[in-house]
């Protein structure tokens, strides 16, 4: 085992200074992170009126009441399979994104590089550009190190219990707990959340950024594990860009490489060695073109210097990269300034640039896109959302649930009757009291008993269930009387509207 | 394993040697604060094994410097729920029972409260879902006949004094005589009687001993079963004439309860008579509003 010997056990971080960029996927990732970022600090605030019992917040995770409001929808507990299903839609929906496209959720709409853009965004407009940043991360901590540090440290504080400050207005009223916060009359559950968002949120988005995404998510592996020839990420055109250098030397070599090339290719048809192409199996990839001296990348590391992961993408395809598109603004933006054609970084799949290599046209992106792998994850991701709305327009706004009293199973009365007692739940989603008329149909000689009161109707507080003992007893000599069991429904209807929801049961004779 | 350090072609990063199939294994650093973060936990670990109870010692654990155990959480969740229904406990112990129904919060305490003590002190004898046990004699609690009245204010009185607990110098007495023990009827009197109290309840009888047991039945059982034998509450004579019975409506079993008639008991809960183990007023209570409500108040 000497070969450990000579390697670390651990290694510091290298810290990443990324530098400011202009490009169409820059905008793009604004434009993401305006998006996320309102959705998620301002959802809390929008007003939804569902009368006066129930709360008007648009989007409230009740937990004490055991309710969740999202706009027109309200789900119980027992309705949790929606959550289920949604979870199971964001799943295949992951899987077909990732085998269409690639990292593009780690890339554009991952909280951790949205709230990682938000840091490093802010951390430029105190402390400057990459340069700037990186001078200032040399040089002694002197006074004016301390101003800049401490106020980025301030704002990315006040960045933080904003985030966790929005958080908990998603778990309570947001207007009356905004103003609990500010007097100090909140719950102290409320404070700590906020506290530990806070915390986390500086601490992944302002210290650890990339380590998040390298050390600590599971999400790159699996990832990676979805990817195949087909999908199309970010890659570098290698057969165009190397070999690769800049400079005076460049001009040199570029002459040199006229009289090599002009000898070479009168004898070998001009190819250069088989180099194989980084992240896919040695031997795959073609030979790279022989060309005249240098390729279209000056090696000017723009790619590298923009780039919040720290890689470099010209060495392939790697677990880092989560392909945020950076790169292919900062080189684009450099090919142009050399009048070269842009693309020597792109979107594109792993196999193209092989063919691309041995000359041939790319395949097309429809193509790469329609394959029976995304198609099969495209139809069961349909499947489940089509079975989640369908689930979501059939569901009653009231309901019953029934539980037989198996202690004992029946009742002998004093006429000889023989009484069943149930434990029925009635459930009203209003938003306001209704009035509940509990039935029972299934055979003609039973009839319905509700404990405490003399009428059939009973009222359900709004946006609650009520439990209620009722009877059903069968006179003596009947056939469910002396019988073994006998199938018997439960009906109940809203006296308010009609609506009327059921539940099958079985009554208990002595006979069996 | 060669000693010189091996690295993988593409990346360049050192491996360890270790090779399966071709598959290597490299040889990447753990990031420095992975470390100290291991680190921290154990030394997060230190500190939690010294303030929380953790380390098994020969009769228990070591109870840790915060003195903090589940148990005593839950002593504290309890003293706090008593705390808080302080106040309807007090209601409760001088609540006009009859109008119990009128204060629904209130009513709801005495039934939630009232069946966790039925089941701690009732279901013993009258069964966990208060069916009672025929064969011994203990009433089912659920039907709509009661031996000595099912008004929720008949059923606290029966809790708090008993049925034939001398401890109670208010409880329910009565005393059917043994009339076959004590010679009053002779073998065929007793099973005429027997076949008339079979009628009278609808069951199937031999019409002539029947006949007989009608003059036998007003002679010696109607001044407590009434003459049409549907009893007193009053008195604790039961309804002979209905489908419900205490210890059984065959003949047999009716003739065995002629032959030597029925002392059933129960206890005098209430504190008075139970010194340490009785109920008190507001459990009382409370257990006379649960029975009330299963299903045979009157």
């Amino acid at each position: 085992m000497s070969s450990t010997d000579s390697s670390p056990l651990y290694a510091a971080r290298e810290p990443i200074f990324p530098r400011r960029v202009n490009g169409s996927f820059r905008t793009f990732k604004w434009v993401i992170m305006a998006v996320t970022l309102g959705i998620y600090y301002l959802t809390p605030w929008i007003r939804w009126d569902r009368g006066p019992e129930l709360p008007d917040q648009a989007v409230l995770v009740d937990l004490a009441g055991r309710r969740f409001f999202f706009f027109w929808i309200e789900i119980w507990p027992h309705e949790f399979y929606f959550v289920a299903g949604l979870l199971i839609m964001a799943g295949l929906g992951l899987f077909l994104f990732t085998s269409a496209l690639g990292r593009v959720w780690c890339g554009y709409t991952c909280p951790q590089t949205v709230w990682t853009d938000l840091f490093i965004l802010t951390e430029r407009w105190i402390e400057g550009d990459r340069n700037a940043r990186v001078r200032l991360w040399k040089q002694k901590w002197d006074a004016r190190k301390w101003r800049l540090r401490i106020s980025k440290w301030i704002v990315w504080l006040l960045i933080g219990l904003a985030t966790g400050g929005a958080w908990v207005f998603y778990f309570t009223d947001a207007p009356t707990l905004a103003v609990d916060l500010v007097t100090l009359n909140a719950h102290p559950v409320a404070y700590t959340t906020m506290a530990i968002l806070t915390f986390t949120t500086v601490l992944f988005g302002g210290f650890a950024r990339e380590q998040v995404c390298i050390y600590m998510c599971p999400w790159p592996r699996i990832q990676a594990a979805m990817m195949d020839e087909d999908t199309i990420t970010i890659a570098y055109r290698e057969w165009r860009g190397e070999p690769r250098g800049k400079g005076k030397r460049r001009r040199e070599l570029a002459e040199q490489a006229e009289a090599v090339s002009y000898a070479a290719g009168a004898k070998h048809g001009g190819t250069s060695p088989k180099v194989p192409m980084p992240g896919m199996p040695s031997g795959v990839g073609g030979p790279i073109p022989a060309k005249e001296g240098y390729g279209d990348c000056i090696d000017c590391n723009a790619c590298v210097n923009v780039c919040p992961m720290g890689i470099d993408i010209r060495d392939g395809q790697q677990m880092a990269c989560i392909t945020c598109g950076l790169c292919i603004d900062a080189c684009n933006d450099v090919m142009d300034k050399i009048g070269k054609p842009r693309g020597l970084i792109g979107y594109m799949a792993l196999t193209d640039e092989l063919r691309e290599r041995e000359g041939q046209e790319p395949k097309p992106v429809i193509k790469h896109i329609l394959r029976p792998r995304t198609i099969l994850y495209t139809t069961l991701w349909s499947l489940v959302g089509i079975g989640l709305v369908v689930a979501l327009f059939m569901r009653s706004d009231i309901d019953v649930t029934v539980a037989p009293v198996r202690n004992p199973l029946y009742v002998t009365l004093s006429d000889g009757s023989i009484r069943n007692a149930y434990d029925v739940r009635l459930l009203n989603k209003h938003g306001e009291e209704r009035p509940f008329r509990v039935s029972v149909t299934g055979d003609p000689a039973v009839r319905i008993q509700v404990e405490g009161t003399p009428y059939e109707t009973v009222t359900v507080p709004a946006d609650e269930t009520r439990l209620q003992r009722v009877y059903v007893i069968a006179p003596p000599g009947s056939d469910p009387a002396q019988g073994g069991l006998t199938d018997i429904r439960f009906w109940v209807e809203d006296l308010i509207n009609g609506d009327r929801a059921y539940k099958d049961s079985t009554f208990s004779g002595v006979g069996q | 394993m060669s000693a010189e350090e091996k690295k993988d072609e593409t990346t360049g990063v050192g491996t360890t040697g270790h090779e399966w199939d071709g598959i290597e294994e490299w040889n990447n650093p753990l990031p420095r604060w992975w470390v100290y973060t291991f680190y921290a936990t154990v030394i997060w670990g230190i500190i939690y094994t010294i303030l929380f109870p953790a380390w098994p010692m020969v009769t228990r654990a070591t109870a840790g410097m915060l003195g903090f155990s589940t148990r005593g959480q839950v002593m504290a969740d309890i003293a706090a729920f008593e705390d808080k229904h302080a106040g309807l406990r007090e209601e409760l112990a001088v609540a006009d029972l009859n109008t119990l129904n009128e204060n629904p919060d209130l009513q709801n305490f005495a039934v939630q409260m009232g069946s966790s003590v039925f089941r701690n002190n009732c279901s013993q004898c009258h069964g966990s879902g208060a069916a009672g046990v025929q064969a011994s004699g203990y009433p089912n609690l659920l039907d709509d006949d009661w031996l000595w009245g099912g008004t929720i204010d008949d059923i606290a009185y029966t809790v708090t004094n008993g049925v034939r607990n001398e401890q109670s110098p208010d409880t329910h007495w009565s005393e059917m005589p043994a009339f076959g023990a004590d010679e009053i009827l002779s073998g065929e009197e007793i099973a005429q009687v027997v076949q008339y109290v079979r009628q009278i309840s609808g069951q199937e009888h031999d019409a002539e001993l029947a006949s007989a047991g009608a003059v036998l039945f007003a002679d010696q059982c109607s001044s407590c079963h009434m003459e049409d034998g549907t009893g007193d509450p009053a008195l604790g004579a039961p309804d002979l004439t209905d489908a419900i019975w205490l210890y059984g409506g065959d003949v047999a079993t009716l003739t065995e309860t002629v032959t030597y008639a029925r002392f059933g008991v129960m206890p005098a809960w209430s504190e008075e008579f139970r010194k340490g183990a009785g109920l008190s007023q507001t459990e009382i209570n409370a257990v006379a509003a649960y029975v009330h409500q299963l299903g045979g108040g009157e």
